[in-house]
């Protein structure tokens, strides 16, 4: 059978959910070559040789996160980042619903190149099936050896467990996510100091995002050099992209990384509906500066380094397409009631500026704008950014004002309609 | 310990087995869970009964469950109908969607049917973009995501947990 997905294994291998056929895939010969033949620095160089860098949307690269973690102080944890909130990303629910070994596998692995004996899967709330089904599939690895004491006969030891949160997007940033998984309020730490010194019971951690970890056990199997002949340089490896929003074949794509976005929206993706045209693309889901699906734009490679030449981020390569319907001004009014809804409250600029943009976007809307609203609401996204705790702030103005900046006339409509109704 | 704890002793000990011993503070959100499925949201006296058993104060449990979306201080209807609305499923109709069933139960989003079968509710992004319409249903027991939905299935499911929530004189059936 020809190997078309690396991720997505289960839209090849039916049943792959099932211990037996992952096991006859070569499934968790991966983690026994790990524990058995490498040392976990050993694993930890040939992940950071692979190149593989965080699907969750930071883009950091995932050896050197590991070798971050503090060995003077103990024990270790790994956490795997299992919240997926991010408006357009569903990538994740998939992996773990219809290829959950292989992401099992991924924690197993991290968890020994870190030399953790608990692992943690943070699961949103919302995916209270999934996690009881993750719950089957431990207590089947258990069952087989898999996990549990003296693993293949070494000193090394390892459970698993899930925890579900309960509903907030704040969540799946990692210092909320610990606080969160402590029994707290989900609110971001202040940081440095970063999870590898100071993580969940404050001690070292490891958080990674679920599609992070899927990666890892072909790059134990296969070798980093390996991994990295698939993607672009510095961006290496395969990609799951979520695609949504006004396309005629919405889903997950498992593509190279530098795969474009003319590729996914039209070819994979089926392009737009009736026949329409393309007015914009979110690379990000809600969190991303908007871009006008130009020629450039559509053939620029959705890697970590080309979306932000066009003046955007990859993210967490949630693509979120709108059509020519679509007014600017309700896209963004969107975003932010999403973002105030999500605000933790914990620091000023994000608490009351997203409260603010969330109120000047409906005056906006609703047509009830003088043109210096405009102007305020444009400042005070300028004003949040970079003055917030964690990155829900700096997300919360991405569409404000690069929809402000580069879809100009759909504001200056609102106003004009409003001078209108006015008189 | 408390009645609480007495009532659901065997999975409590279950849940405080997967954190450190020292640690035990991270069950606050599996024991509000169980809290839930007893009474359909979270009681004050659960809240104080959990405090004891994690050894935190009640203002910190409180905190909690005012804190996040899925946890409820109030009653509400039986079977709670979140509906995404977010921007990708906005793109597939979900506003639209929502007003239908507004108008089809009589209630806006945020109310409860006077026979307090159902709340709608209108939520966040929920993960399944790709398959809008879409909502999740919560009840004390869990939560059940319905897919690619429209009004007509709404209605058939609506009518089949009518049916059997109706079958006892009371009408109360649990």
């Amino acid at each position: 059978m020809p190997e078309k997905h690396l991720l997505l294994r289960h839209r090849d291998i039916p049943d792959i959910h099932e211990l037996e056929v992952y096991r006859k895939h070569g499934g968790f010969e991966a983690f026994r070559k790990a524990v058995t033949q490498m040392t976990p620095d050993e694993v930890t160089e040939e992940v950071k040789k692979s190149g593989l860098r965080g699907r969750g949307g930071a883009g950091f690269p995932t050896g050197l996160k590991w070798s971050f973690m503090d060995k003077k102080n103990w024990p270790h944890y790994v956490v795997a980042n299992a919240d997926e909130s991010e408006p357009g990303t569903f990538k994740d629910r998939e992996i773990m619903e219809r290829n959950p070994f292989q992401f099992l596998e991924g924690v197993a692995i991290a968890a020994y190149a870190v030399q953790a004996n608990r692992a943690y899967i943070y699961l949103r709330g919302e995916f209270w099936q999934v996690a009881a089904w993750l719950d089957r599939k431990i207590a089947e690895m258990e069952a087989a050896g898999l996990l549990g004491d003296n693993l293949f006969g070494t000193d090394y030891s390892l459970r698993i467990y899930t925890h579900l949160g309960a509903g907030a997007y704040i969540c799946g940033e990692e210092t909320a996510l610990l606080e969160s998984l402590e029994g707290k309020r989900g609110q971001p730490r202040i940081r440095p100091p970063f999870p590898p010194s100071y993580g969940l019971y404050g001690k070292p951690t490891v958080v990674n995002n679920v599609e992070t970890l899927t990666n890892v056990p072909l790059i134990i199997e296969r070798g980093g050099d390996w991994y990295r002949t698939i993607g672009t340089e510095k961006s290496t490896g395969p990609k799951v992209f979520s695609l949504s929003g006004h396309v005629n074949r919405p889903g997950n794509y498992e593509l190279p990384l530098g795969t474009t976005f003319r590729e996914l929206i039209f070819e994979h993706g089926g392009g737009i509906p009736g026949g329409r045209a393309i007015k914009a693309i979110l690379p990000a889901g809600a969190s991303s500066a908007i871009l006008p699906a130009t020629d450039e734009v559509l053939d620029t490679p959705m890697d970590y380094e080309s979306v932000p030449k066009v003046g955007s981020f990859l993210g967490s390569a949630s693509v979120i397409v709108v059509d020519e319907t679509v007014d600017i001004v309700w896209l963004v009014k969107k975003t932010l009631h999403f973002f105030h809804h999500e605000s933790c409250g914990k620091c000023t600029p994000c608490r009351e500026g997203t409260y603010w943009m969330d109120h000047l976007i409906q005056t906006i809307a609703e047509g009830r704008a003088t043109p210096q609203d405009l102007e305020i609401l444009y400042d005070v996204a300028k004003q949040i950014q970079g003055k917030t705790l964690c990155a829900l702030g700096d997300f919360a103005t991405m569409a404000v004002v690069s929809g402000m900046e580069r879809f100009r006339e759909d504001f200056e409509a609102k106003v004009r309609e409003a001078v209108m109704a006015g008189g | 310990m408390n009645a609480f704890y007495e009532r659901h002793k065997e999975e409590i000990e279950r849940i405080l087995a997967k954190y450190p011993p020292e640690h035990k503070r991270s069950a606050m959100l599996p024991l509000l869970y169980l809290a839930q499925r007893d009474e359909g949201y979270i009681t004050r006296e659960a809240m104080a009964q959990i405090a004891e058993i994690l050894d935190v104060s009640v203002t910190e449990v409180d905190g909690v469950v005012g804190f996040y979306t899925l946890l409820h201080d109030k009653p509400g209807g039986k079977y709670r109908i979140q509906v995404c609305t977010d921007l990708p499923c906005a793109l597939r109709g979900a506003e639209q969607f929502l007003h239908q069933l507004e108008e089809a139960l009589g209630i806006k989003a945020g109310e409860t049917t006077p026979d307090g079968l159902i709340t709608l509710e209108e939520v966040m992004c929920i993960a399944a973009c790709d398959k809008a319409p879409v909502f999740q249903v919560q009840t004390g027991e869990g939560l059940t995501y319905y897919e690619n939905m429209d009004l007509e299935k709404t209605l058939a499911l609506i009518a089949e947990w009518r049916k059997k929530h109706t079958k006892t004189p009371e009408g109360n059936s649990s």
